[in-house]
């Protein structure tokens, strides 16, 4: 399987995808953001960080880079499409996925580890996932997801929702909800499920000696997915 | 505008220091060249108060590849790995504007570890202010941490611990310490060395702008609103653009076009440029017309006194400059070149066709002032006789709640959380534990760091207090399974004019350096911050020790939270019961007199390395070194982390149970060991003549102590966890 | 009353934001930028009914909290 990770300037967790989805056994390509092609891929990922140093807005100024031309060209014709965290915040300001990122109801960044219920198995990402419950890790200073009501109606019919906070029990309460986003939402589809944008960041849990090891259930589960 | 003594006295050098100028240059200097004697001989560049002093800490050392005198420290870690590593204070900036000054440290400390060719991997900082009650604490608190999460987290380089303290002396003077490590191929270490005749001078990074200038036309001139306008003293950080810089660096690195680099920090060009040319022992010419200005008609004065951030001086290779400059330029950075090295041993200016400066480089650097201050010994306070009456009506688990929720035990969760810990994918210790710690990246070896200071220590008895730093520092590596290769020094002080003050730091560093010289734990990098002191009142002095050591094989990497049930907990390291400085003697007592506890670095050493023998043999389960608050308290925080309780016994050789648990002697861990090994590490710690107590056996979820008190787990995580967050959110 | 202020920093400070948009607007075709400054906007709703009054108040507000004039500028643009 081939894969490719854009690099913005600021892009910072695009090494830790690199040797995750190596390790997993996708052939891997960086892939620079002044690029006007995009390598043949059967997943692409926008990695984390702080893309443009996050100003103006998140994500604001990436989605208006060459390549996204093409990543957008890519996932319109329905390609794989992954964004992380700051990857979601570009996401969101490319119009791929609905809605907006606002900065944590608490005002601070935050880094840690949390829990989040997958929400729908219909989809390359999750199915055969042999969990409903993920401990994923965040480090994010805007993650609140945000949209309008219809908005929601229409993400919800669909079954957009991907992964919402809960606890270890995969109870999708306010109080699991770090971030003050709408229904605890951490990660949504697009309309076909091709688009995946997400706050938290499986690439960081690969292995027993760091924070935990449910990211690699969810990229081997991507992996045979995707073969 | 005419130069004269009062402009020089404007610019804060001495009566005698500007007639040293003239005698030296056998003339009288420009407006320019008493800006670049000024910024180079004042106290931050010259060290002209401590340079005596540092000379004697032990510097070297079979890792020490590069000790003091570079952008940072390095040390050999094998296999042609080596890691570069500094701490640097930026205290005022950080008073007068918390976020950007806090930020900006961050970024001069990294900048300096990545100029030497080095990926930073890890950030630290020791952070100290004043009393929680005083009204200025919180929103400092705040934006410092909002400022070093804002570079660091943007860097994307892990923040892995830290340390933060509150004591009143720092009600007027915040510390503000960033330490970062990086990690380089030791055949791939940049130096700061000029070598060779016109060799191209180039400017990469941000454009200058009217940063952070002090001097002449500001001193001379009254405030008014368009002075205020004109000259932001604080400067404000950029970390999307030094981001940008140290990947555009690395690239350039890879090859081999650099001759030399420096980053541009305090006194920018001027430093930087001198720096070059002196240790090269060449001159340097640059036309000022050619440097990246963010602002229209800056001046001489201007450009090489700024202290924009984000900006590096090459020192290239000749016909490298087109090659290099397809590299800023792909980061989208400014590359200038500006200027050439010469043989006139001088450092040559030029502005508009004409010559701005012409100073030999020896007049700033080997000719700078030296002081040999005058300094007051401290005497050893006599110890305390503290009343068993006054223990008697003490209920223990009480006042270890009080000891768990003090602002200086308490856990920091509310602080680290906000500090992106876990980016690059190697952090195997958090912060929260004795070091953090991150994997050299592919390979088996991990890196520990900590950071430590002890300023009620240091002000009780500088000597002593120096030389608990570095044992301290010691013992958090180790307790992490980690052996100590070399530290690094920031040397937070008041005012070196005043005798105490400066006997203060005279004795700390002579603590330091016997410590550092018993360990074999050489000092390679550091700072001096004076003059931390509003009007009359200095600061506790507050060496803060940044640490590193080496875990071999990371799989046998140490955490302090207790594992299984019916383990074995023993404390290793004589307790005397040496209660005087104290955490509990002054917040529970209210004793704030009397010595701090005694180093004795033979049993340092050999407690020290003993454990390490243990944790190599595969017997330890926990360790943790015991520090503020005693045993218990170290105890205490292993059950909370772990989620266990404990049995705990007061061996029987103490008469008094509260001075056995809270006890500060120095050169203790506790350790937890399965039963079955129970007999090999007792026999081990006999044959090394390691004392030891066995303290108890761990259970579920309560603390037992003799039997008859108890109190569960949860209760004492509250107490622990609970202050510093309603503190802020208040 | 509503009280309108704008907050920038000062001339000569570093505006990181304002440069970085300034250079991806460039790279979207509006090339003709001389250069972007980002500031800050509060609309502030006071009880107070005196313009001079209210006004002043601001300005302390501004003075104490809203900007930290070692870098940044306010301008209080109207009291209706």
């Amino acid at each position: 399987m081939k894969s490719s990770v854009i690099t913005f300037p600021g892009s910072n967790c695009d090494r830790d995808m690199d040797v995750a989805l190596k390790k997993f056994g996708f052939k891997n390509k960086m892939v620079w953001h002044d690029d006007v092609e995009l390598p043949k891929s059967d997943l692409v990922v926008l990695p984390g960080g702080f893309s443009y140093g996050d100003y103006l807005r998140c994500g604001s100024m990436a989605s208006k880079s060459k390549i996204m031309k093409s990543v957008i060209n890519f996932a319109n014709s329905g390609g794989m499409v992954m964004g992380i965290c700051n990857g979601f915040q570009i996401l969101v300001e490319t119009g791929l996925v609905p809605g907006v990122l606002l900065r944590n109801k608490y005002l601070e960044f935050i880094c840690k580890n949390i829990f989040v219920k997958i929400n729908d198995k219909k989809n390359t990402y999750f199915k055969n996932i042999d969990s409903e419950i993920l401990e994923f890790h965040i480090a994010h200073n805007e993650g609140n997801y945000f949209c309008t009501n219809d908005q929601l109606k229409e993400i919800e019919d669909n079954e957009q929702v991907a992964i919402n906070y809960c606890d270890k029990e995969g109870k999708t309460e306010e109080k699991f909800n770090p971030n003050g986003s709408i229904k605890n939402i951490a990660g949504i589809f697009n309309k076909e499920k091709n688009v995946l944008g997400m706050m938290p960041h499986p690439e960081r849990m690969i292995d027993p000696s760091l924070s935990g090891e449910d990211g690699s259930l969810f990229f081997n589960n991507l992996i045979n997915n995707l073969k | 505008m005419i130069v004269n003594e009062q402009v020089a006295i404007d610019h804060g050098l001495k009566k005698d220091e500007y007639a040293k100028i003239c005698e030296l240059l056998k003339r009288t200097p420009n407006i320019t060249e008493l800006g670049i004697f000024s910024a180079m001989w004042n106290e931050h560049c010259s060290y002209k108060s401590s340079r005596l002093h540092l000379k004697k800490l032990p510097t070297k050392g079979k890792q020490v590849i590069q000790g003091p005198g570079e952008n940072a420290g390095v040390v050999d870690i094998g296999d042609n790995d080596a890691i570069v590593f500094k701490i640097e204070s930026h205290n005022h900036p950080s008073f007068i504007e918390p976020y950007q000054g806090a930020a900006t440290g961050v970024g001069g400390i990294m900048r300096d570890v990545f100029t030497m060719g080095a990926r930073p991997i890890a950030n630290l900082n020791s952070i100290h202010f004043g009393s929680p009650q005083h009204k200025k604490t919180k929103n400092l608190l705040r934006g410092v941490v909002h400022g070093i999460g804002g570079y660091g987290n943007c860097m994307g380089v892990p923040t892995i611990a830290g340390q933060t303290s509150f004591d009143s002396s720092y009600n007027g003077n915040i510390l503000v310490n960033a330490m970062t490590l990086g990690l380089v191929k030791k055949d791939k270490i940049f130096y700061s060395k000029a070598a060779g005749l016109g060799k191209p001078v180039i400017y990469v990074g941000s454009k200058t702008g009217r940063d952070g200038i002090h001097g002449a036309s500001m001193a001379s001139a009254s405030f008014d609103e368009k002075i205020e306008e004109k000259k932001p003293t604080v400067q404000v950080g950029d970390p999307f653009t030094e981001k940008l810089l140290l990947e555009a660096c690395l690239e350039l690195m890879a090859g081999d076009s650099i001759i030399a680099i420096q980053d541009m920090g305090a006194a920018g060009l001027t430093s930087s440029s001198i720096e070059m040319a002196s240790k090269g022992n060449l001159g340097i010419e640059i036309n000022l017309n050619k440097v990246p200005c963010r602002e229209a008609k800056m001046t001489p004065y201007e450009i090489m006194l700024s202290e924009s951030q984000e900006r590096m001086l090459i020192v290239l290779e000749n016909g490298k400059e087109d090659q290099a400059k397809k590299i800023f330029d792909k980061w989208n950075l400014d590359f200038a070149v500006i200027g050439k090295t010469t043989k006139s041993k001088k450092i040559e200016l030029f502005f508009d066709n004409e010559q701005v400066a012409d100073i030999p480089v020896n007049t700033l650097v080997e000719n700078s002032p030296m002081y040999d201050r005058k300094w007051k010994k401290a005497k050893l306070p006599k110890k305390n006789k503290i009343k068993k009456e006054d223990l008697k009506n003490l209920k223990i688990i009480d006042v270890l709640k009080k000891v768990l929720s003090n602002p200086n035990v308490c856990s920091k969760e509310w602080i680290w959380q906000q500090y992106d810990h876990t980016v690059m994918g190697d952090t195997i210790q958090k912060p929260g534990g004795d070091s953090g710690v991150v994997r050299v990246h592919g390979t088996d070896k991990a890196i520990a760091a900590s950071v430590d200071s002890s300023a009620v220590y240091c002000w009780a008895h500088p000597l002593t207090g120096g030389k608990q730093v570095v044992c301290e520092s010691f013992r958090n590596l180790i307790s992490v399974g980690a052996k100590p290769i070399a530290i690094t020094n920031c040397l937070n002080f008041g005012s070196p004019e005043n005798e105490e003050n400066m006997g203060e730091f005279v004795e700390c560093v002579q603590g330091i350096g016997e410590a550092a010289e018993y360990l074999k734990f050489p000092v390679v990098s550091g700072n001096v911050s004076f003059y931390n002191q509003t009007k009359e009142e200095g600061i506790k002095p507050t060496p803060s020790i940044g640490g590193v050591g080496l875990i071999k094989d990371y799989n046998k990497m140490i955490t302090m939270d207790f594992k299984e049930v019916d383990n074995i907990v023993l404390v290793i390291g004589k307790t005397e019961g040496h209660i005087d400085q104290s955490l509990f003697a002054r917040n529970i007592l209210d004793e704030k007199n009397g010595p701090p506890p005694e180093i004795n670095l033979f049993n340092e050493k050999n407690n020290g390395e003993t454990l390490l023998k243990l944790i190599d043999a595969d017997h330890i389960k926990s360790a943790h070194d015991v520090s503020i608050g005693g045993i218990i308290t170290a105890v205490a925080k292993m059950c909370i982390k772990g989620n266990k309780g404990i049995n705990l016994k007061k061996p029987k050789y103490l008469i008094n149970e509260i001075e056995y648990f809270f006890a500060e002697d120095q050169g203790r861990y506790v350790i937890e060991v399965n039963k079955d090994s129970l007999k090999k590490v007792t026999d081990i710690l006999n044959k090394n003549a390691v004392h030891y107590d066995e303290l108890g056996t761990i259970n579920k979820n309560q603390m037992f102590i003799n039997e008859k008190t108890k109190v569960t787990i949860d209760e004492l995580r509250t107490s622990n966890t609970k202050w510093l967050t309603s503190y802020m959110s208040k | 009353m509503k009280i309108s202020v704008i907050i920038t920093l000062k001339k000569d400070v570093l505006d990181p934001q304002g440069k970085v948009i300034h250079q991806t607007l460039d790279g979207m075709g509006f090339n003709d930028i001389n250069e972007v400054r980002q500031g800050k906007y509060f609309e502030i709703d006071t009880k107070e009914s005196d313009p001079k009054k209210a006004k002043e108040k601001v300005e302390e507000m501004c003075n104490k909290l809203l900007a930290n004039l070692v870098i940044e500028n306010y301008k209080i643009i109207d009291a209706q």
